[in-house]
């Protein structure tokens, strides 16, 4: 048997799906999609499946999240849905109510947040709203753990004998449309629903009807009667209908306290989306989840687990073991550098991660998340992206791992998408030793805290331009998500909510993007060891390897950007290993041992692969923008939940780092040197097409809604 | 045409009509604006945009663009 659970976003659902699940919970994504699936077992009666459905406002066709809610409803039937209403926001939570209850599925109300309601000094007469609605309701204070038992049990005796009776009734004449529409649908099941969705003149549902040339025109003609008297278009009807029906039926339910009154989340909320208080807590906020996440936790755990547990303990251990029974020198480094090394790569992220999404989780259920993308929207979607954005950013400059799993909180699935594939540009931690390498190459000093500075700002101007250019694309054009967005009370996070939410999330980390990981780590691994010698394949230094000689049969498409040596494509090949790997593979390559980019004799070194100091950064500035390493790639795999959008993704970041150093290298020789090209030419162009991609947005989007304005008056 | 953009923080209003079609205008409608709605603006984020307003008993924002698309009238609370 199925229990869908459906309902409002902050309604509660997590809270209940959790306390009717217990552990037994996958936590997934929807097919194809970047939207999270959850789905468990009920505690007292395990044959009993909780489908826990995307929160959302309205069955509507029109986002991600209501498409699946509502596909799943019609394609699945589960047996019963169990509907959980916000009390304390109960005209608007029950708008959802009303589109469930058409479906003719059984269906049960849990009505949450009792409590609010109580310590208001408000009532709701239960009965009577159950009577109104032909419904059974049943009172609950989730975050109490109140009424959660008995709502599951409300639901499996109404999956078992609920009549099905919706009282959802409108207007006399709209009654009669329906029954016009519904009695050219062939098919029994969810007939109402279909009739509405008809009327409304939803596209999905009038795709699958197949109706007869004769039956459109029917059904034209009554919405344009419809459209007459009612001065409004059907969609618009339908929805003031619900709201009417809504209002009517709590008359005599609902006693609201009267006048106004400040909440406690009113009186919160004044401090902090002030107008001059706003910013500065929120870089506040952000300073202490930066703090917590990659100095305090992260990055101390992560070199712990990567230095002593797997470095010292578990290769460290194996290779003395292997030595003491003089095992093969193959044999030793495929167990402790490709496997262990392997297994070992992702739990190296997880401390950071762990802290991140405490830290998520806590913004997130507190409600100060959806106040972040109200203070900082107006910045971001220009961009395309959500104020919540900024998180992912931020969190990369740590390491884009948890930066692109941060996008996760993201309502909006192609301002999520963006957000991870642009967010990787920021640079990350292990690109810190690139930066000081080719700085110190090219200025002769050590690199300070100026570079760093500007390596984070250049980080922000890639993923401005990144982001502009990509708006325009026929891959984020189109429908731009309104912004229309609740902000929910503020109350404390349930202690257990934030732990199982990050324990799901880390859990689901390792064992997605940990086994794409290990296996491109074995990979490379082999790559970077094994070389064709005269005795066949062989164990070689790196420069033999054939990861080198892949490097050099695709050194000439580096020539454009200044250094189409193999050695510095080879050294940019074993970036994809660990960003940091790069100066190491360049140390080895000329013979000085660094792995920190501060030795001076690296630098100089080095230089002999760069023609001038253009090719140098150049090469700094295809590493820092291009694909991120394998870690990070597996990471953006497994949250894109589409192979197309995450090569997309990589061929973007690719290509744009690509274009970005060309543009950089090909014009500063123009300058400096006076040198001119085919290739300056080609910089030419793209320069252009960025800049002209740039500035054409956002005009167009507000003429739109201007024309639509004028339009409708 | 009076609409959501150019109410300031603290006025009450009434919606008329809320125009446009598709995704946007079903979005606003579903969140409980429809006509006759009555609701008040709070503040406007940081940065001048979105707005935040209160209706139906909870807390909502609106950037002004789309808030264009709603026609309202001011009234006295």
């Amino acid at each position: 048997m199925k229990i869908a659970l459906a309902g409002n976003p902050n309604s509660g659902k997590t809270t209940l799906f959790n306390a009717l699940t217990g552990s037994n919970q996958y936590v997934g994504n929807w097919p194809g999609v970047t939207v999270e699936k959850k789905e468990g077992k009920l505690k007292e009666n395990p044959k009993v499946i909780v489908q826990d459905l995307p929160g959302v406002y309205s069955l509507s066709p029109y986002s991600p999240e209501e498409r699946i809610a509502r596909n799943y409803l019609i394609q699945e039937h589960p047996d019963v849905i169990l509907n959980i209403v916000d009390a304390s926001n109960l005209e608007r939570n029950l708008y959802l109510s009303t589109q469930l209850a058409e479906l003719g599925i059984p269906m049960v109300i849990a009505l949450n947040m009792m409590d609010v309601i109580e310590n208001r000094n408000e009532t709701i007469d239960v009965d009577a709203l159950s009577n109104n609605l032909g419904i059974p309701v049943i009172e609950m204070s989730a975050s109490k753990n109140k009424g959660t038992k008995e709502a599951a049990a409300a639901a499996l005796k109404a999956a078992l004998h609920q009549p099905v009776n919706c009282r959802v009734q409108f207007d006399p004449a709209i009654e009669e449309a329906i029954k016009k529409i519904e009695s050219m649908i062939i098919e029994p099941v969810f007939k109402r629903w279909k009739a509405i969705r008809l009327l409304e003149n939803d596209e999905y549902i009038l795709e699958r009807q197949n109706l007869s040339s004769e039956q459109l025109n029917h059904l034209e003609k009554v919405q344009k009667e419809l459209e007459q008297k009612f001065d409004d278009e059907p969609e618009g009807i339908i929805a003031d209908q619900r709201y009417s029906f809504i209002e009517k039926n709590l008359q005599n339910v609902y006693k609201k306290k009267k006048g106004f009154h400040l909440t406690i989340s009113d009186k919160i909320d004044r401090i902090v989306t002030n107008r001059f208080l706003a910013i500065p807590i929120f870089m506040a906020v952000m300073a202490v989840v930066y703090y917590l996440s990659l100095n305090l936790v992260g990055t101390p755990a992560t070199d712990f687990v990567n230095d002593v547990i797997v470095g010292e303990w578990l290769q460290g251990g194996m290779t003395s073991f292997f030595e003491s029974v003089h095992a093969s020198e193959p044999v030793i480094s495929l167990v402790v550098d490709g496997i262990i090394g392997g297994l070992g790569a992702p739990f190296g992220f997880l401390p950071q991660m762990v802290m991140m999404f405490l830290c998520l989780s806590f913004l997130e259920d507190c409600g100060y998340m959806s106040r972040i993308a109200f203070i900082m929207d107006r910045i971001f979607r220009k961009l395309g992206l959500s104020g919540k954005s900024f998180i992912s950013f931020m969190i990369s400059t740590g390491c884009g791992i948890p930066g692109i799993m941060a996008a996760r909180t993201i309502e909006n699935e192609k301002e999520r998408r963006m957000t991870m594939i642009v967010t990787t540009s920021m640079p990350c931690s292990a690109k810190l030793p690139i930066i000081a390498m080719i700085a110190g190459a090219i200025s002769g000093v050590s690199a300070s805290w100026q570079i760093a500075w500007a390596t984070y700002m250049f980080g922000i101007v890639a993923i401005i331009i990144s982001a502009l250019v990509l708006r325009h694309t026929r891959w984020f054009a189109g429908e731009t998500a309104p912004f229309i967005m609740e902000l929910p009370s503020y109350h404390w996070p349930k202690v257990m909510n934030v732990l199982r939410q990050t324990w799901e999330r880390c859990l689901h980390f390792i064992k997605k993007a940990g086994t794409i990981l290990f296996a491109c780590c074995v990979v490379t691994w082999f790559l970077s060891t094994y070389g064709i010698t005269s005795q066949g394949l062989q164990m070689v230094d790196i420069q033999d390897s054939l990861l080198a000689k892949i490097g050099s049969s695709i050194a000439f498409l580096f020539a454009p950007l200044g250094w189409g040596n193999w050695q510095a494509a080879a050294a940019s090949l074993s970036g994809f290993v660990a960003k940091e790997q790069i100066v190491s593979t360049m140390g080895v390559l000329v013979n000085v041992a660094d792995d920190t980019g501060e030795v001076p004799e690296l630098w100089s070194a080095i230089m002999v692969m760069f023609p001038n100091f253009l090719a140098a950064f150049s090469f700094l500035v295809f590493n820092l923008l291009d694909a991120p390493c394998l870690a990070a790639v597996s990471t953006l795999f497994k949250e894109m939940n589409s192979s197309k959008w995450s090569w997309m993704a990589l061929g973007w970041q690719m290509f744009f780092a690509w274009s970005m150093a060309l543009i950089v290298y090909q014009l500063g020789s123009l300058l400096f040197y006076g040198t001119f090209g085919i290739w300056t030419m080609i910089a030419v162009v793209i320069l252009i097409i960025y800049i002209a991609r740039m500035v054409k947005p956002y005009t167009d989007r507000k003429t739109a809604s201007k024309n639509l304005v004028e339009a409708g008056a | 045409m009076l609409t959501l953009k150019d109410l300031k923080p603290g006025t009450n209003a009434k919606v008329l009509r809320i125009h446009g079609n598709g995704a946007l205008k079903r979005r606003i409608m579903d969140m409980g604006m429809i006509r006759n709605t009555e609701f008040s603006v709070r503040k406007a984020a940081p940065l001048g945009d979105p707005v935040e307003i209160h209706v139906r008993g909870y807390e909502l924002t609106i950037r002004k663009n789309e808030g264009q698309l709603i026609e309202v009238e001011t009234i006295n609370a």
